[in-house]
């Protein structure tokens, strides 16, 4: 328990500060200065994440974690020593250890030598090991399409476990104030502070449920305090002073959502509800390493401004499975856009996109896909939209075609026939000041599942 | 709109000119996003009494309707009651999803305003 309040009270405070990799940077920052916290807590990894870090450490042993981490802890630092406050974050990448290197390099820099121990969780990488697990009969088969992974293992980038909450727990309990991890779990993160604060036990299903709904609500950092907020938008007030959310949980795993006072953007029931179900699956069943739960057992009431209470989470037992990310070369893909003016705006696009694919099958280009959207008309809801668009009077229509392929030359080739259609093509053209665009090699993300006992987290303990 | 109830599920016609047809939006709010080729909708109700219209009218099959030709694959519908709102799975809905995908929405994330725009109907 690290509360400095007093009189002492059980409540403990976990702020988000980074909801992904490119998050506001401002946020952690705010989150420690703004009122009192316990733990920030800062989630970095989405599903291909690991194979951009995994090539960066290829060409470099001293790289493959998030590296604006760095600045980052620079700058609040010297604020997280001296609030004693703790840091969970899955900055670690492909390499936390060497991110824990640069972050005590950094930590001497200002003076905090002696002052600070950084816990460092390993354990999750893979990649060494596929080859060992696929002959002892590990199929790790793709969770969507049922492949097994041996069809693309030469061309596998990646391939971490999700771990839970318990290593990040063990490197708390081991005194860390920041804990940096690979590649484990975004509500792990926000769940292990509070396992490791309240004592409970790894077989205590509903409140390990709780501390995983409160992680899932505000791992997405604003997402929950009134960001990308369908309900009355328009009045959600000074956004660009948004307040990070902040859980006060309870021991019993009850808790509330808030933000610090005098912050931007709402906290509310419908909310905090739009967050739950974002990129939910099944409800009943919200697996992770430390627990199913139950989002059917959820109970949402408003309990003061910008102050939203969740109770009656119920869980059950863990599986025997950790979640695989594996990454893999697929392909090659490209996109490429012109935008017309009315009058005819549509027209013209679509007449162009016709000219294009005449002259790409012309040409006789292999493609897996060939994709056209009018951005303006058709772009995110499809026929949807059309149907009610006034297709006549559109001011302007961006075309936009994208190509994939395994064949980079057919992808190459497909980037040189769009600025051709500004002189050759339908009239009223602009907006081609971007230049050709750029094949991008396709990463893919193939999911599957590993015994846990596969699968061995390490805690490490770096003295600054 | 006040007091809304359900008169005949499925969008049918309605007899005796006691319902009237609205969008969702009047209806609900919703969140969208993606699992890999499959795009969800949360889709919850702006009031209390608006969850049974959405239980009963926005099933699986009239969302596999709605994205019709805009989805490959099943639909799958969870109920949360507790929370008023509804869960949809559109399956092969993103293009191959995440790094694949050529869309402009490769994540999914305005299929939820999209399923806003279907139509149920409510008493007047």
């Amino acid at each position: 328990m690290t509360s400095r309040r007093s009189p002492p009270s059980p409540t403990v405070r976990v702020a988000a500060g980074q909801g992904f990799w490119g998050d506001w940077l401002e946020a952690p920052y705010r989150q420690v200065t703004g009122g009192t916290i316990d733990y920030l807590m800062m989630d970095y990894l989405a599903e291909v994440t690991m194979s951009i870090l995994q090539k960066q450490k290829a060409r470099d042993p001293t790289l493959g974690y998030a590296k604006d981490f760095v600045p980052l802890m620079e700058r609040i630092l010297p604020l997280v020593v001296e609030r004693r406050i703790k840091v969970t974050a899955n900055a670690g990448g492909v390499n936390p250890r060497a991110c824990a290197d640069a972050v005590a390099e950094t930590a001497r820099r200002s003076g905090l030598a002696g002052k600070l121990r950084l816990g460092v969780v390993t354990g999750d990488d893979l990649l060494g090991r596929l080859d060992g697990l696929l002959a002892r009969g590990h199929e790790l088969k793709n969770l969507d399409t049922g492949r097994p992974l041996r069809d693309v293992r030469d061309r596998v980038l990646s391939a971490n476990a999700y771990l839970g909450a318990w290593p990040v727990v063990d490197a708390l309990q081991r005194g860390a104030n920041v804990v940096i991890t690979g590649r484990v779990t975004d509500t792990g993160l926000t769940l292990a502070p509070l396992i490791h604060a309240f004592g409970w036990k790894a077989d205590h299903w509903d409140v390990l449920a709780a501390g995983t709904v409160a992680g899932h609500t505000i791992e997405c950092g604003a997402q929950c305090s009134g960001g990308n907020c369908l309900v009355n938008w328009e009045r959600i007030p000074d956004l660009a002073n948004v307040g990070y959310p902040i859980v006060e949980a309870q021991p019993d795993g009850s808790f509330d959502i808030t933000k610090h006072p005098g912050t931007g953007g709402r906290i509310t029931v419908a909310g905090v509800t739009e967050q739950l179900v974002y990129e939910m699956g099944d409800p009943t069943a919200y697996i992770t390493p430390d627990c199913i739960a139950d989002f059917t057992t959820i109970r949402l009431a408003q309990a003061g401004k910008d102050r939203v209470r969740v109770s009656g989470v119920r869980g059950r037992p863990a599986t025997d499975k950790l979640k695989v990310s594996i990454a893999y070369s697929y392909g090659y893909k490209a996109v490429g856009t012109l935008v017309y003016a009315w009058p005819d705006a549509y027209k013209k696009a679509t007449a162009a996109d016709r000219v294009l694919r005449q002259r790409l099958k012309d040409l006789g280009l292999a493609f897996e896909a060939i994709l056209t959207e009018f951005v303006g008309a058709d772009a995110t809801h499809g026929r949807l939209a059309l149907e009610r668009a006034p297709l006549d009077e559109l001011p302007e229509v961006q075309l936009r075609v994208g190509v994939r392929s395994s064949d980079r030359a057919a992808v190459e080739r497909f980037t040189r026939e769009i600025a051709p259609l500004i002189l050759n093509g339908p009239p009223s053209v602009t907006g081609f000041a971007g230049g050709r665009p750029k094949p991008e090699e396709i990463v893919a993300y193939w999911p599957a599942l590993v015994d846990k006992r596969m699968v061995e987290p390490c805690v490490e303990i770096v003295e600054v | 709109m006040k007091k809304a109830a359900v008169r005949r599920s499925g969008g049918r016609a309605v007899g005796k000119g006691h319902a009237k047809r609205v969008r969702l939006l009047e209806l609900a709010h919703a969140r969208s996003g993606d699992k890999g080729d499959t795009a969800n909708v949360g889709l919850i109700a702006l009031k209390p009494e608006y969850y049974p219209i959405l239980v009963k009218q926005v099933t699986a099959a009239r969302v596999a309707r709605h994205f019709k030709g805009m989805i490959k694959g099943p639909v799958e519908r969870y109920e949360l009651p507790n929370l008023r709102a509804l869960n949809f799975l559109l399956h092969g809905a993103l293009d191959g999803g995440g790094t694949i995908s050529l869309k402009t929405d490769a994540q999914g994330k305005v299929f939820s305003t999209a399923l806003l725009r279907m139509e149920v109907e409510v008493s007047r």
